[in-house]
């Protein structure tokens, strides 16, 4: 039976309605919901997601800045920039790699174990840093590279700028060498280590480079790049400029550099000269050179292998880091710590029969046969061994020790190469605690000697002779001149508390070395009146010489291999009246300090006093001429 | 009611019908549609082209068409319902036999040169077909529990095709639309309880099953499930879209980038940002304000739907009027909530705003069809219609 039709509407309408409320109100509630997230997202947390925006679309990427310049104490470049073409390679903009890689191949060779290193460091890269593929192209290929930019997904051609050093071997040991940061370089450097990863950024290695790295690398500047999803550049929104490094200016004359370097010759060793009161390093030869831009560039494995293993060690600056006995240039000291001391004064007298005994030893002077009576001065002049055993055996070790560090023996010269050496002025404290083992009183007398456990640089040996020099000032070594133009101010010298008398005495005695009969390097002097050198030989013996070979005659440098032979040694100053530069030689297995080095010094010192032209007379008849350096530009043979 | 009564006998002239149609609604969804020209506009950088113009076209033909189905009696669409809802289900077999593959599922089938979604069609024909079930049904019999099987059935195929497509995003807007329309017509509360208890069961399945061989779901639907539940599981992969959509859509604020300068959409950091993810743009462009703008009209496009449906006459009518509305509502919310990081990525679009001639050809039509039922909104039903005999319980 029907319900009347009335009715049955109604009830679906009122069904239907209370419903349809009830869905519109879950409805609206879903709206609000709506709405509600729409204020979370953008009202909320907008502040978020807008900063997130910012950071997915705004790639901030560093700008190289652009390394200081080195040049010589004249302006002559020594370490440059010149354009380096180069090409690198984003990931994230290459849809293949491989493919990439083989079409950049015909034009730029990439043999298949560059690929394979190529490969892993665009792997290890993240996608949006870029990966340098080749360097240093030729205009011609660089070119090429770009004109098929099109093809070649990924691949960004770039001008950067390449490390040169235009005076090559003549500076290498001095202004070092750059290269590409290590892993460690990049940890090290904390937040600069972004900007050390960037293509074509280079670190300075060694020598100056390393040392003033901070100011040459300059500041990084920043470019916010507004890039695409796939990381296209859309338009540089900001360009904040790095700040370029400091251009130094270095104390080195390069012409002396160039100078020492070719007196040098083939043979293995150091000159340093030094101003004696400002500490400028006019020369800091060590040889042979090596030339740094082969480190730039990339060495050959057969001319890596040659200059790795080289008996000279062309790579080692022995200029700083190579250690010697400083034999008898040390006599000086020894004889200025037995004054000071009290010990023994300038008339303190020593009769020199050859030897002198001690306990069960004997101790030889070089002269077989003795010097007979001896005086500070003669023994200085002379060299005589037995002399300065006696005044050593009565200083002792300690004090000896005590006095030599106020010269600059065994302390390291401040000079921020990272492998300047501190060489070693033992005492009875370092003995036992290196070689747990008392001191006994016959290692005096080798240090009395500047033998023994001695050991000091070229560059220890010329601040010791340059604070005798100066009167007894505690000059230091520097290499840095000028900063962007600025003259960088010498240290103020603090007196080192030797009495000036007793450096006088120890001076006449250098000058009498040099200038009086008798002295072990009268053959080497300036005879020019008012630049005179004054100096002292040394002869620093690498073996031992057996009771056996004392018996026989000892054998002549000559008939030893050439690594067995003395080291020869001189330190000087000049003009001997009025000092102002310090030098020291040191000729690795060159034989005796009075033939081999004190020649070399003598030409420095000449070539320092008399720049363009040694005039007559400047050195005495049947004297070995002065060298002249070849004017050869600089570049090879050196 | 003598007025009324006059109406409903002597036919009204289509001068009359198109006075007598709901013209705040119309304008409405003219304002929404005027809304997406303009995002087509921008996300193709200020061009017309590709999307902003073919839109237009779009709009145009399917406006005229809407118009001319809602000058069509709504006796004819009762009549037809049946006939629609089965060519709808007929295509939906054809697109799983011979559809074209798209964005990793089967929706399009092409048909000359249109090329037709027939789970598109399927919404609106499945609440034309459920409201014609309803109307022709019983009252008394609308309780009784045998009744709710044949429209289970007819919500349950189309909804397992369009599964199968896959894409559960429209199916879940299919069985929630259905699923509504049962609510209207007044079945039991007890079924939906019911329902509600299976659907929980259902759930629970899915995500036992996941990793056993007979997983319910794909390996990717999981995935977007996983990653719907939290984004940052894969910022680069799976969750990257909803990521990058919260991004663009957060840095809008409280007005926007300005209209044409949504760096994030300019930059193609968003994806599909012309089709499903319109909205972002919209949110980067214009803020907060832009956003509850457009709920706001969406929402007045509900409100004037709803009303219109209370005051049609007839069952059949109320329940197409207030499905349309369920659908449209469907569509919007699971869009923005899509976008917004609410609901996973599940590909439905924003209703006359996203690109997409079947999605937009399908709403229209849809309001078409409740516009109809608003303009013959009071005419008399025969008792018995013409394609009635499908179901023996008979009206009156």
């Amino acid at each position: 039976m029907p319900l009347p039709p009335k009715s049955r509407t109604e009830h679906d309408r009122s069904v239907f309605s209370r419903r349809a409320l009830v869905l519109f109100g879950a409805q609206g509630a879903l709206a609000a919901g709506l709405g509600a997230r729409m204020y979370h997202l953008q009202i909320v947390e907008g502040a978020h997601y807008a900063a997130r925006a910012e950071r997915s679309r705004i790639r901030p990427s560093l700008l190289a800045p652009v390394r200081g310049h080195i040049v010589s104490r004249d302006g002559t470049p020594l370490a440059v920039n010149s354009h380096n073409y180069r090409v690198v390679l984003y990931r994230e903009d290459a849809d293949d790699v491989e493919r990439t890689l083989d079409r950049l191949a015909e034009i730029i060779p990439i043999p298949p174990l560059r690929r394979k290193a190529l490969l892993e460091e665009i792997g290890r890269t993240r996608a949006f840093l870029p990966v340098v593929l080749a360097e240093n192209l030729k205009w011609e290929q660089f070119a090429e590279v770009n004109a098929n930019a099109p093809a070649l997904a990924g691949i960004a051609p770039e001008l950067g700028f390449t490390r040169h050093y235009p005076e090559a071997g003549y500076t290498g040991h001095i202004v070092g060498y750059v290269a590409a940061a290590s892993e460690r370089d990049v940890a090290r450097a904390g937040d600069d280590g972004p900007v050390l990863k960037l293509p074509g950024m280079r670190i300075g290695k060694m020598g100056v480079e390393r040392v003033e790295e901070p100011a040459l690398r300059g500041k990084a500047g920043l470019s916010r790049i507004e890039k695409d999803v796939h990381g296209r550049p859309i338009r540089e929104l900001e360009r904040r400029e790095g700040t370029k490094g400091d251009d130094l200016r270095l104390t080195i004359d390069l012409d002396l550099q160039k100078y020492a370097m070719q007196r040098m010759g083939d043979e293995s060793g150091a000159v340093v000269v030094m101003d004696i009161y400002d500490g400028d390093i006019l020369a800091l030869a060590s040889t042979p050179g090596f030339d740094p831009n082969g480190f730039v560039l990339g060495w050959s494995t057969k001319d890596w292998v040659a200059l790795r293993d080289a008996e000279k060690r062309p790579l080692h600056n022995k200029a700083v880091s190579g250690l010697y006995p400083p034999g008898s240039t040390f006599k000086m000291v020894v004889a200025l710590a037995a004054m000071h001391l009290g010990i023994a004064g300038p008339g303190h007298s020593v009769f020199c029969n050859g030897h002198i005994e001690l306990g069960s030893h004997r101790f030889h002077c070089w002269k077989r046969g003795g010097h007979g009576m001896m005086d500070l001065h003669e023994g200085l002049k002379q060299s005589c061994d037995v002399y300065y055993y006696d005044i050593a055996k009565r200083i002792g070790i300690d004090r000896l020790a005590e006095v030599a560090r106020k010269f600059g023996i065994g302390v390291l010269p401040e000079i921020g190469f990272i492998d300047a050496k501190e060489g070693l002025m033992p005492d009875k404290a370092w003995k036992r605690a290196r070689r747990d083992e008392p001191w006994h009183p016959g290692e005096t007398l080798h240090a009395g000697i500047g033998q023994g456990y001695m050991l000091s640089s070229p560059l220890q040996l010329a601040v010791m002779t340059a604070r005798i020099a100066n009167g007894g000032y505690d000059v230091q070594p520097r290499l840095v001149r000028e900063r962007n133009g600025e003259r960088i101010k010498a240290r103020s010298l603090r007196g080192i508390g030797i009495d000036r008398a007793h450096i006088e005495a120890v001076k006449r005695g250098m000058y009498g070395v040099v200038n009086e009969r008798g002295g072990t390097a009268l053959r080497s002097r300036i005879a020019m009146a008012g630049h005179e050198m004054s100096g002292k030989t040394g002869t620093a013996q690498v073996r031992r010489i057996t009771m056996a070979e004392r018996t026989t005659g000892v054998l002549k440098n000559d008939e030893l291999p050439w690594n067995q032979r003395d080291h020869a040694l001189f330190v000087a100053y000049a003009p001997a009246d009025d000092p102002r530069y310090a030098v020291s030689v040191v000729v690795e297995h060159g034989g005796g300090g009075s033939s081999v080095a004190a020649p070399i010094a003598r030409d420095v010192m000449l070539k320092l006093q008399f720049p363009t032209e040694v005039p007559d007379g400047a050195i005495p008849n049947g004297a070995a001429p002065v060298f002249v350096a070849r004017d050869d530009d600089g570049s090879e043979d050196a | 009611m003598a007025s009324l009564h006059a109406h409903a006998t002597a036919a009204p002239t289509l001068p009359q019908k198109l006075l007598r149609l709901n013209w705040p609604l119309v304008v409405l969804i003219t304002l929404v549609a005027a809304i997406g020209f303009a995002m087509q506009y921008s996300v193709a950088e200020g061009n017309l082209d590709p999307w902003a113009r073919r839109q237009m076209i779009r709009f145009a033909v399917s406006f005229c068409g809407m118009l001319v189905v809602a000058m069509i009696d709504i006796r004819f669409w009762h009549g037809s319902a049946y006939l629609f809802y089965g060519v709808s289900l007929a295509l939906l077999v054809a697109v799983e036999v011979a559809g074209t593959v798209g964005m990793g599922a089967q929706r399009w089938i092409e048909i000359g040169p249109l090329r037709l979604q027939p789970s598109e069609l399927m919404k609106i024909a499945l609440v034309v077909a459920l409201a014609r079930y309803f109307h022709d049904l019983n009252p008394r019999n609308v309780r009784h529990v045998l009744t709710v099987l044949p429209p289970l059935l007819m919500i349950a195929v189309p909804a397992a095709l369009v599964v199968k497509q896959p894409d559960l995003g429209t199916a879940v807007l299919l069985a929630s639309g259905g699923i509504v329309i049962m609510f209207l017509a007044g079945v039991s509360l007890w079924f939906f309880a019911a329902l509600a208890a299976g659907m929980g069961g259902l759930v629970y399945a899915v995500f036992a099953s996941r990793g056993q061989d007979w997983a319910l779901l794909k390996p990717y639907q999981y995935n977007r499930i996983a990653v719907f539940l939290n984004p940052e599981l894969d910022p680069r992969g799976a969750g990257y879209h909803i990521t990058q959509s919260k991004i663009a859509f957060g840095s809008g604020g409280m007005t926007g980038e300005g209209y044409l300068k949504g760096p994030q959409s300019r930059l193609d950091f968003l994806p599909e940002k012309h089709t499903d993810f319109i909205f972002t743009v919209l949110g980067e462009e214009f803020g907060l304000v832009g956003c509850v703008f457009l709920l706001c009209v969406y929402v007045g496009v509900l409100l004037f739907g709803m009303l219109t449906a209370l005051r049609i006459r007839h069952l059949f009518g109320r329940l197409v009027a207030m499905g349309v509305c369920m659908t449209f509502f469907a569509y919007f919310a699971i869009n923005m909530a899509m976008v917004m990081g609410l609901a996973p990525v599940v590909g439905v679009p924003l209703p006359l705003v996203s690109y997409g001639g079947t999605s937009m050809l399908v709403i229209l039509f849809g309001f078409g069809l409740l516009l109809s039922a608003q303009v013959h909104g009071a005419v008399a039903f025969p008792r018995l219609s013409p394609f009635a005999l499908l179901w023996p319980i008979r009206r009156g």
